[in-house]
């Protein structure tokens, strides 16, 4: 019965909701209800559709009316702009994507190993390096130390393992991983796996890693999110522009559009030669909302584990 | 009795350090991170009572050398009158999204639960969750496209009714308002989904017998669906409060665009200690304040763990 505790408990709680309180509000309620609901998911939708149309309004609709969501004229110029000079943006998707991959993959594999150690009742040092997990999240030597050791003692200045490593584990997420282990298998799987001569590594192999799947594909999926979004790790440990994430290049971009330019292998005054004068404003919102096309591609799949998530973590914290 | 798996081989020592050695394996390679970034750092704050000068020697070298100062940074930290803003900021706008993180989000929770239709359900649950999957930059520009001076949709619709437009990014008085706004948008989805993963799991029997005995919906919600939340929402707001020091850095830095003008509302202890760190290389104060963040942290965790553990031992962090 390979993941029974988890499978049970989330279709108990899917989020839909078939099973539900007996005797429903009044259609009046039910109508006020649906608005609301309908004005805050607008709310929270709408900036996004509006970021898309302002990428695809030509700029001189933009100089001449600011920004709309009913644009009087629309125009591909943005896109073609950024594919076209935009060198830098491939590139800094390049290193969010390897980032993200390499990050994740490594991370997991990390916090994996750690939460099914503390995890095994048999484990000798359990209680200290459980302590040692759990003793990070209390308390941290702040942003200061940590960029001074980062850059002075660890050597990642200008680095792109500098926008990896820190990243890369996280107690919290151990802790989630090790109750989901405990609730979902029993020690006397194990136990007569090993009856049957199963050595260690092919226990975790064979029977713990098939079993705890949905808790680590939530953990991936935290881990992605936070690598895809980072900026913070770029800002205080990146120089080179070689080097920037997507998400550091926008908010760069935010103060200078030529900075597409500086960074093309096309010359700036041959780049700008291409296009009477430089797309900026839409340039920059189609930049913004190639940045988040991975994301709400991945969405679906995103939304899966992210409420199976909050069913992990509502076990423990 | 559960055996332990180890039970049945104890006689045969030997195989149980084997077994002790593969786990250590294990946690090897996490062990390592902790060391090299959460516990040198953690050793490394003692350059708050110190003149820390960076050596070319290397860091160990720097380290030794620097003089020690006592509190001197801290006084320093405390003599700035920046001090009392970032203190007052995070405390305070933290404070203010603890409650209304829940108050909404609980509210939203229980209205979603009793829309008839649960396609729609899920419809405005996948439309709320949204926000909080993309990042601050993204959150930023998303904010400039309403909120941009001269092309900013607010500005073009207070044009329109014949209004004095607003120079947004310049006017402190509209920021505390913008950033908790920003702060709800992002993370009202997020709690609202949880809270109503929480009411799906009540059982269903108690709302039946409350039926039986004519008990209205909104006595429902009264006298059972807030009851069986509280637990989860009591551990929850304990959780939030032991981390009331530590301000979301993205939310804070990234939002008001590096305006200067809007410090005094925006600037909070972990943008402080950035720009402190990065603009002005004052590596004393900003370390004070960064350890004076963690201490401060760490006594008020300890507090609501201890607290959440007189509610419900299992929710307890530790």
């Amino acid at each position: 019965m390979s993941q029974s505790a988890f499978g049970e408990n989330s279709s108990n709680f899917k989020f839909t909701g078939k099973k539900r309180s007996p005797g429903s509000v009044s259609p009046v309620a039910n109508f006020i209800l649906n608005i609301i609901f309908i004005v805050f998911m607008a709310l929270c939708m709408l900036p996004f559709i509006l970021v898309f149309i302002i990428s695809i309004t030509d700029e001189s609709a933009i100089a001449a009316n600011g920004y709309s969501f009913f644009p009087e004229k629309l125009g591909t110029t943005a896109y073609e702009y950024i594919f076209k000079i935009g060198d830098q943006m491939l590139n800094s998707f390049g290193i969010s994507a390897f980032v993200t991959i390499a990050g994740t993959v490594t991370g997991v594999a990390i916090m994996t190993m750690y939460a099914y150690a503390l995890f095994r009742d048999g484990f000798k040092y359990r209680r200290f390096f459980s302590f040692m997990a759990i003793f990070t999240i209390l308390f941290n030597g702040g942003t200061v130390p940590s960029y001074i050791i980062n850059t002075q003692l660890l050597g990642l200045k200008d680095n792109v393992l500098a926008l990896i490593l820190p990243l890369c584990v996280d107690a919290f997420y151990i802790m989630v991983l090790r109750t989901f282990l405990k609730s979902s298998i029993h020690e006397s799987i194990i136990d007569s796996a090993m009856i049957d001569g199963a050595n260690e590594l092919k226990i975790l192999v064979s029977i713990v890693f098939p079993m705890s799947l949905p808790g680590i594909a939530t953990i991936a999926l935290f881990s992605t999110l936070a690598y895809w979004n980072d900026w913070f790790n770029a800002l205080l440990y990146i120089r080179t522009e070689k080097l920037f994430p997507l998400q550091y290049l926008l908010s760069q971009v935010q103060s200078e559009i030529d900075f597409l330019v500086r960074n093309s292998s096309m010359l700036g005054a041959n780049a700008s030669d291409a296009f009477k004068s430089v797309p900026a404003e839409s340039s920059r919102m189609a930049m913004v909302f190639i940045s988040t096309l991975p994301i709400t591609l991945a969405y679906p799949f995103f939304q899966r584990y992210f409420i199976q998530g909050l069913q992990v973590g509502a076990v423990k914290g | 009795m559960k055996v332990n798996s180890y039970g049945t081989e104890a006689k045969n020592g030997r195989v149980s350090t084997r077994k002790n050695l593969f786990l250590l394996l294990m946690v090897l390679p996490g062990a390592i991170w902790f060391v090299l970034f959460k516990y040198l750092p953690m050793i490394g704050s003692v350059i708050a009572f110190k003149d820390f000068k960076i050596d070319r020697r290397g860091f160990v070298f720097s380290l030794i050398n620097s003089e020690w100062v006592g509190f001197e940074n801290f006084k320093y930290l405390f003599a700035s009158s920046d001090a009392f803003i970032i203190m007052r900021n995070t405390i305070g706008y933290n404070g203010l999204f603890i409650i209304l993180q829940v108050v909404i989000p609980v509210a939203f929770a229980i209205g979603l639960n009793e829309i008839r239709s649960k396609r729609f359900s899920k419809i405005y649950q996948t439309g709320m969750i949204f926000p909080y999957f993309l990042s601050w930059v993204v959150a930023s520009y998303f904010l400039f496209s309403f909120l941009s001076v001269d092309k900013g949709i607010m500005n073009n619709m207070l044009g329109f009714l014949g209004k004095d437009t607003v120079s947004w990014y310049s006017e402190p008085e509209y920021w505390p308002l913008i950033l908790t706004i920003m702060a709800l948008w992002k993370s009202v989805g997020y709690y609202t989904v949880f809270y109503l993963a929480a009411i799906c799991g009540i059982d269903s029997t108690y709302y039946e017998s409350a039926m039986i005995d004519g008990a209205k919906k909104i006595q429902q919600i009264r006298y059972i669906t807030i009851p069986l939340l509280s637990p989860t929402i009591v551990i929850l707001t304990l959780l939030a409060i032991g981390k009331i020091f530590y301000a979301d850095f993205g939310l804070f830095y990234q939002i008001p665009r590096e305006s200067g003008v809007l410090f005094p509302v925006t600037n909070v202890i972990d943008t402080f200690v950035y720009r402190g760190l990065m603009k002005m290389g004052d590596i004393g104060m900003t370390s004070a304040a960064g350890l004076y963040q963690s201490v401060l942290g760490f006594t008020l965790i300890m507090v609501s763990n201890l607290i959440v553990r007189r509610f419900d031992k299992d929710q307890a962090l530790f």
